[in-house]
């Protein structure tokens, strides 16, 4: 099994970042409109927020470490594509980093404004960059935002997957889920 | 010899109690010796605290003629300050005080009722996310007199209670949290 990418298509360590990050950021959109809705005596008024936050923290771990990947690896070639979509395509794909980045920082201030620090999992704790109080508006504020600019950017992403592999016939989204063709 | 005893005139005028005419006083937001605080019973179990950390007032006050005194207060909803930033952007929330919507409330005086022993009902007006309600506050005189810095102080404690209904604030913290206490400390410099 080819861990790294090459000019073919994507390696074992780039396909599972793909996928588990697309899940968990789906399922954290999710997690994250139903859990401000929750009344106070549901049982999961906090346990919700806490999962949340944790994954969160877990995904700003993985986006540096794939982003290091990505800048260490040969990124697939994208020839077969036409020049807009190939500008389009390298515009969403860059620009998610950024966009993600901007993202859970911003999820992560929120919690972090009062100087408390954001337990993950029980297992290790995050600090506050330091007190800064009604911080936690402004954050939230661009956390929502984010969150539905994410989400909108990410099913115009998969939109123009599946057109690219229904219509044009292209090899993008197979070689995202079972790499390379072997050959 | 003129000059001489100026130092002493101006030491008997300060050691002189404060005469206490009618006067209106402004609330000293500024050095902050008055707070607005909140308690809350947290699932009946215990008391969560907070406050408000911006507001602005002012009133008048005769020693006098208790009865003629007025307070008017602007309160800054967005200052919710519970020492929690979760929680407290939850409460500047449309569930709580919509702060968006009702930046300000506000409470003015209509009638005050002295009790005796510097103690007196002061009813008026509470303006809270958008809902203009009658409360007393049950207010009691704590001091006053000249500050040592040339002005004039007096200073008063309050407390009053609310139902989060009436205010339309329907989140529902349980049968226990149905209603708030305020409690109310106002000191005020005269106005020279």
């Amino acid at each position: 099994m080819l861990i790294r990418d090459t000019s073919a298509g994507y390696g074992l360590v780039s396909r599972l970042f793909h996928w588990l990050m697309a899940l968990a950021i789906f399922a954290m959109f999710g997690l994250g409109l139903w859990m401000v809705g929750l009344s106070y005596y549901s049982p999961y008024y906090h346990s919700a927020p806490s999962l949340h936050k944790s994954v969160g923290i877990l995904l700003l771990i993985a986006l540096a470490l794939r982003f290091g990947w990505r800048l260490a690896n040969v990124r697939p070639s994208d020839d077969d594509l036409k020049p807009f979509e190939r500008t389009a395509s390298r515009i969403v794909h860059w620009g998610f980093y950024p966009l993600l980045l901007a993202l859970m920082v911003s999820g992560y201030l929120i919690s972090t404004a009062d100087g408390r620090p954001i337990e993950v999992f029980g297992l290790f704790s995050v600090p506050s960059p330091g007190e800064n109080k009604g911080l936690e508006d402004t954050a939230g504020a661009v956390h929502t935002i984010l969150a539905y600019l994410v989400i909108l950017i990410a099913a115009v992403h998969a939109a123009a997957a599946v057109k690219h592999h229904v219509i044009d016939r292209g090899r993008s989204l197979s070689r995202m889920w079972s790499g390379p063709p072997t050959s | 010899m003129k000059l001489r005893l100026a130092p002493l005139a101006l030491v008997a005028a300060l050691a002189l109690p404060a005469a206490a005419p009618a006067a209106d006083y402004t609330i000293d937001s500024k050095g902050a010796h008055a707070s607005i605080n909140f308690r809350i019973q947290h699932l009946g179990f215990s008391w969560l605290t907070g406050r408000f950390d911006r507001f602005t007032g002012s009133y008048s006050y005769d020693e006098k003629a208790p009865e003629a005194s007025k307070v008017s207060v602007e309160i800054e909803t967005a200052s919710v300050n519970s020492n929690h930033a979760e929680r407290d952007k939850h409460l500047r929330d449309p569930d709580f005080l919509d702060v968006a919507k009702f930046p300000k409330a506000t409470f003015v005086s209509k009638k005050v009722e002295p009790a005796g022993n510097g103690k007196a009902k002061i009813t008026g007006d509470l303006t809270l996310r958008g809902v203009t309600k009658e409360v007393t506050i049950d207010a009691e005189y704590v001091g006053g007199g000249a500050d040592p810095w040339g002005g004039d102080r007096t200073g008063f404690h309050g407390t009053t209670k609310l139902a989060l209904a009436d205010f339309g604030i329907n989140f529902d913290l349980g049968p226990a949290s149905k209603e708030v206490e305020l409690t109310l400390n106002v000191e005020g410099v005269e106005n020279k």
